[in-house]
């Protein structure tokens, strides 16, 4: 066990953790920060995913003692003053879910890609979001989600 | 037909379903819960109704209730009822039905779900029952309750109920221009009225929220991480468990040892006979100290893979009870003298469920009590499991289901249910038990494989004279063919699986449709008839007869013929009141045989639609997730062991691997609405096996088609003949 000071949503946050302890078991376990799902721990699925310094990171791979100096986003961390995210509101919008348990991780995985990306093709999402997975199947859904933030944001991508 | 559809095949022998009726109603105090308004309860028993309008205070209500409505007292209204919700969308669907006979606005419906203490005892969610089910239910109690109402208002103003009417939540009399609202007629009151199933229901022409596309209840939550779990669930002082896994199946512990387990941390080991388990303070540990146990385990010799299909025709169920046998004409009459006689095999593989979220659970013991939270398709079912495994009265034992990550058939049992409620028995703490990916490819149950027989006979003109149909542990979803043969033999014959096998979305239907429509299509081709009119001329039904059309339209079926590069395949039928055809188009790359499945037109008419969509949502999400099963989803095991546990391995389909998918709704609002969670799934594998025959001429009876090498991970499946 030790004590680590990780950066999650824009907040400070102490944690005592053994520094193996996947950060997806820290954020889920001992923050209570539920959104990231466990669905494989195998860096497969991509459920764990969050941002780790804007790039889309299976938490599930990574171990809590070597995220110290990095900024952590959960799903939690994208509504603003409660207003949702630009993707978050494409995905209500488009209604891209079914059960809703890949949502958090698709949510993640396409926010750090627009953020590479502004206006990215389909080619370019499919691939981009190869390592979601979503069982119940809602991925045309998920594709125009997409593409509807990539429309609804600034040219800039300065929304988050 | 005679023959029976088993919604389940791993229950299918038991009475399970009659198996728990004992909620006891009368132990609840309704007045104390709800606090006064209106209560109506729905029984099939029609003598209760005859009793309607009595007050709740102290006497029995019926015991045989399948959901209850309450208005209470400031105009809020809460339904109640077993069903759960998994992502088929039925939270809004149904308070979509609700809002529409009590003429309330959608968002004044709370829906309560899957609580065993506070819903009406429910068999479970599956087999697409909750729509042609719940869904009439909930609209009778909903119009019960309008009418009581409409009669309170009746009563205070002393008019004729005839003359005043009910919308918006109000109810108004015309002539005063006067109105009062739900809450204003149910304020200190305390009714309790009970109905059957005998009201008049909303037309569906005249359908104003019910049949629209209301967004997902609760969507917000799914999108900003708020939405709790089954597995993000947390009790003060929760501990968190796991359980040691056997080598295999039907291992039996030859050696244990766990000091080093014990040593750690807060640890508890938990024994009982082969069951070992930990408790500890957090997930890591709980992991940590499951890995420093010791144990030997004899698992004994079992089949595998190899030789899987001759295992299941030769060995069947012990019980010696056949299923029944379905027999019309001769079918050895007429094949013997039909012009084209075609005879062959078709295998299905054993396929996971895999949904995102394993089974998890957490538990917790109060005074005696037991409550559990856990994701599972049957609440009362997995209650059930408790009470049998902890010799506890049914009132004394309450499973509660948070809105999951999904089933699909997967989650009729409560394996994480029991397990967290011993750790916590053991432990005096609540305790959280959740699967890994491993221990839901091996300890779940997964869809039956099967094998499947067809010997038919037709016309040279293309008229189908003889059917016979052997499914050989797959199950008899589906098993009856739409198509019109005289001479008919169709079986289902349950054999004893090596695997544990259970439910799965659509069943044997997709095995049943996938050896059908193979074998339509070899018809076709061999009486040298298009697919298409072949069908066609088989078919009378003509609600299957529209679907085909719709599909074969919107594909633009026959414009173009298929080339060795690029085929053209179509499949249809129907199964538990949803009716389908699918078109498909595949490409072929002929140098590496590698198939990509480039276009899908499905048609799906199902009744009247209640939510279109949710129900596009539905068959869209069947459609893709059948790409896997058809193309090289399989479970490979041997020796009580299954060897691709992990996703690695394990192929999902995935964004790469979906086409253009277009989906064509019919409505016929004249049809009481038919579940859509399943039927969706059927009609792809045949259609991609017909149009992979299209363009190779090389026929592929094996689902899966195209089954993945180790090294392969290209979104493209590779086939080999
Ligand atoms: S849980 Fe991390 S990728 Fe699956
Ligand atoms: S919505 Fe269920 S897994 Fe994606």
């Amino acid at each position: 066990m030790a004590e680590f000071l990780l950066h999650v949503n824009g907040a400070p946050l102490h944690v005592n953790a053994p520094a193996d302890e996947s950060l997806l078991s820290v954020l889920r376990n001992r923050l209570h920060l539920t959104g990231p799902k466990y669905g494989c721990g195998e860096g497969q699925c991509g459920a764990c995913t969050v941002l780790l310094d804007g790039e889309a990171t299976r938490s599930c791979l990574v171990a809590v003692g070597s995220v110290a100096n990095a900024k952590i986003v959960t799903i939690e961390g994208l509504e603003q003053n409660g207003k949702l995210s630009a993707v978050q509101q494409a995905f209500l919008d488009e209604g891209a879910f079914q059960c809703g348990y890949c949502t958090s991780g698709m949510i993640l995985s396409a926010t750090s890609l627009l953020q590479r990306t502004h206006k990215p093709t389909e080619q370019q999402i499919v691939e981009a979001m190869d390592g979601n997975l979503c069982r119940c199947g809602t991925y045309p859904r998920i594709v125009a989600a997409i593409q509807r933030a990539a429309q609804s944001m600034p040219a800039k991508g300065a929304s988050r | 037909m005679s023959l029976h559809d088993q919604s389940s095949p791993e229950f299918a022998r038991g009475s399970y379903h009659e198996a728990s009726r004992s909620v006891q109603l009368d132990r609840r105090d309704f007045l104390k819960v709800l606090g006064g308004g209106v209560l109506v309860c729905l029984t099939p028993t029609s003598a209760w109704t005859q009793e309607s309008g009595r007050t709740f205070g102290g006497h029995e209500l019926p015991k045989d209730v399948s959901a209850w409505l309450h208005i209470a007292a400031v105009g809020k209204v809460t339904v109640f009822t077993g069903k759960v919700e998994v992502g088929q969308n039925i939270r809004t669907s149904l308070a979509q039905q609700v809002a529409e006979e009590l003429r309330v606005p959608f968002d004044s419906i709370t829906m309560v779900m899957g609580d065993t203490d506070l819903t009406p005892w429910d068999m479970g969610t599956f087999g697409s029952r909750t729509t042609p089910t719940m869904g009439p239910q909930l609209r009778t109690m909903a119009a019960a309750a309008r009418e009581t109402l409409v009669q309170m208002a009746a009563q205070r103003w002393q008019v004729d109920a005839a003359t005043l009417t009910a919308a918006d939540g109000k109810v108004t009399d015309s002539k005063q221009s006067r109105s009062l609202t739900y809450g204003e007629l149910t304020r200190g009151e305390k009714l309790v009225k009970i109905v059957s199933s005998e009201e008049r229901l909303t037309p569906v022409t005249d359908w104003k929220i019910a049949g629209t596309a209301v967004p997902k209840v609760g969507g917000r939550d799914f999108v900003t991480g708020a939405h709790k779990f089954p597995s993000d669930m947390v009790l003060p002082e929760m501990r968190f468990g796991a359980v040691l896994r056997p080598d295999g199946f039907n291992a039996t512990l030859a050696s244990l040892d766990t000091s080093a387990a014990e040593k750690l941390h807060g640890v508890q080991v938990v024994r009982d006979g082969d069951f070992v388990g930990v408790v500890a303070p957090d997930a890591y540990t709980a992991q940590h100290a499951l890995s420093a146990i010791q144990a030997k385990w004899n698992v004994p010799a079992q089949p595998s893979n190899e030789g899987l299909y001759e295992y299941l025709k030769n060995n069947p169920e012990s019980s010696g009870e056949e299923s029944p046998q379905h027999v019309a004409g001769s079918v050895t009459q007429a094949i013997a003298s039909a012009d084209l006689q075609l005879e062959n095999q078709y295998t299905v593989a054993y396929i996971a469920h895999a949904p995102l979220e394993p089974r998890a659970a957490v538990a917790t013991w109060a005074d005696g009590r037991l409550t559990v939270w856990t994701g599972t398709q049957r609440p009362f079912g997995v209650r059930d499991e408790l009470v049998q495994a902890f010799h506890l009265p049914a009132a004394q034992v309450r499973v509660i289901h948070p809105d999951m990550g999904s089933g699909y058939g997967g989650k009729h049992t409560g394996e994480a249910a029991i397990e967290a409620a011993r750790l916590s028995k053991a432990a005096g703490k609540p305790v959280k038990v959740i699967w890994t990916r491993q221990e839901e490819f091996t300890w779940a149950y997964l869809r039956p494989a099967g094998l499947i027989e067809i010997k038919a006979g037709a016309r040279r003109d293309g008229t189908l004279v003889a059917w016979e149909h052997h499914n050989y542990n797959s199950g008899p979803a589906a098993i009856g063919t739409p198509y019109d043969v005289a001479n008919q033999i169709i079986q289902y014959h349950p054999a004893r699986s090596p695997l544990r096998q259970g439910s799965y979305r659509g069943l044997a239907a997709t095995a049943n449709h996938f050896a059908r429509e193979s074998h339509m299509d070899a018809l076709a081709h061999a009486a040298g008839l298009d697919p298409l009119a072949f069908r066609l001329k088989n078919i009378s039904d003509t609600r299957l007869r529209a679907v085909l059309q719709a599909a074969a339209e919107k594909f633009g079926w026959g414009r173009e013929k298929s080339t060795p590069g690029r085929g053209f395949g179509m499949a249809c039928g129907t199964d538990k009141g949803g009716y389908i055809a699918t078109c498909a188009e595949v490409g072929i790359d002929p140098a590496s045989r590698k198939v990509r499945i480039r276009r899908i037109v499905e048609a799906w008419e199902s009744g009247a639609i209640v939510n279109p969509d949710g129900l596009r949502n539905q068959v869209m999400g069947a459609i893709v997730q059948s790409i896997g099963g058809a193309l090289f989803e399989q479970i490979l095991f041997a020796n009580g062991r299954i060897l691709n546990p992990h996703f690695a391995q394990y192929r999902l389909p995935r964004f790469s691997d979906v086409p253009r998918i277009e989906v064509v709704l019919l409505e016929r609002k004249d049809i009481p609405s038919a579940g859509a969670g399943e039927t969706g799934i059927v009609g792809l594998a045949p259609a991609v096996a017909n149009a992979i025959f299209a363009a190779t001429g090389t026929r592929l009876r094996s689902m899966p088609m195209a089954p993945l090498h180790k090294e392969q991970h290209a979104s493209s499946a590779q086939f080999h003949s």
